[in-house]
């Protein structure tokens, strides 16, 4: 699943026609809610093929009828984005260097989930401990979390309806 | 003839579905995967589904723009509220224990609350975005 997952990413990089990178995109969204439900994170899976598969694929269509779906030719030199690509990689691998080994036994992560499986029950009576962190445990993280999808919502809203009204600011260029 | 018509029939059956998905996936979420946001996101799909194939006049007739945009905030101000009232009732901030006559209770209320306010804005937002992008597109 690794490989057609690299192997979709290849798709991607080299295809010049933006709605097959749409659509490529989607089907990599698919292989990803895959390898989630091989990792046993269901909800993460159901996320990742609604919201990835689904809805971003719509949008991203929505959002080439808007504009064009050729690549435009890049006018400047590839050397500058070629370093700054490069250099973000450096920085990622560098620091994945002091992450824990994966399925070390003395990491936070592992060492607070048997406290939680063994509290939600009798705490909380949610028998599904994903939601009870979610919602109770760490309620005030997904709390912002939702302030995050408010936010994201009424910037798309203020940015799309103000131009396409013919607001205060198209009249003041005239 | 119109061309559509398998979509339009395939759309009917698949539609209910989805939507009572959706209300599972909610109010189950205590026992089984999933949540208020998957919720959201499946609801906000098949509506969207609807809207592709049945036309936009016909979404926006059953889930009308200003619905859409007073939900966004709504559903902030459901969570918020419950974390507040969490606060009156003499603890901090979210903290659910005494919304019901024991701790149980109180703590599965809070939760089924607070996904109601999580699915809320999930579900309005993605609509809101949907409809600014085909709202340009077909003007």
């Amino acid at each position: 699943m690794l490989t057609l997952l690299a192997a979709v990413t290849i798709g991607i990089v080299r295809a010049r026609d933006l709605i097959s990178v749409v659509v490529l995109l989607g089907a990599y969204s698919f292989l990803m809610a895959s390898v989630m439900i091989v990792l046993d994170a269901v909800d993460v899976a159901m996320t990742e093929a609604a919201v990835g598969a689904g809805v971003s694929t719509v949008l991203m269509l929505g959002a080439l009828y808007l504009t064009k779906t050729e690549e435009a030719k890049p006018v400047h030199s590839v050397l500058l984005p070629l370093f700054a690509a490069g250099a973000t990689a450096a920085i990622l691998i560098w620091a994945t260097a002091e992450m824990p080994l994966f399925g070390a036994a003395d990491v936070p992560v592992v060492l607070a989930g048997p406290d939680y499986i063994a509290r939600s029950v009798p705490e909380t009576g949610i028998a599904n401990v994903v939601t009870s962190v979610l919602a109770s445990y760490r309620g005030f993280d997904t709390l912002g979390e939702v302030v995050v999808v408010f936010t994201a919502g009424i910037g798309v809203l203020a940015l799309l309806k103000r131009s396409s009204s013919g607001g205060p600011d198209d009249n003041a260029k005239v | 003839m119109r061309l559509d018509t398998v979509l339009r029939v395939a759309a009917k059956f698949v539609l209910p579905l989805m939507l009572l998905f959706a209300l599972y996936v909610q109010f189950h979420g205590d026992y089984g995967p999933g949540g208020g946001f998957q919720a959201g996101v499946i609801a906000a799909a098949s509506i969207i589904l609807y809207a592709l194939i049945y036309g936009l006049p016909a979404a926006l007739r059953m889930v009308p723009t200003g619905v859409v945009e007073t939900m966004v905030p709504l559903g902030v101000l459901i969570f918020a509220t419950v974390g507040v009232v969490g606060m009156l009732t003499g603890g901090n901030f979210l903290f659910y224990s005494h919304l019901a006559h024991d701790q149980i209770h109180g703590q599965e209320w809070g939760v089924f609350l607070v996904e109601i306010g999580v699915f809320v804005t999930v579900f309005s937002t993605m609509l809101a975005i949907f409809y600014a992008f085909v709202g340009r597109a077909s003007r």
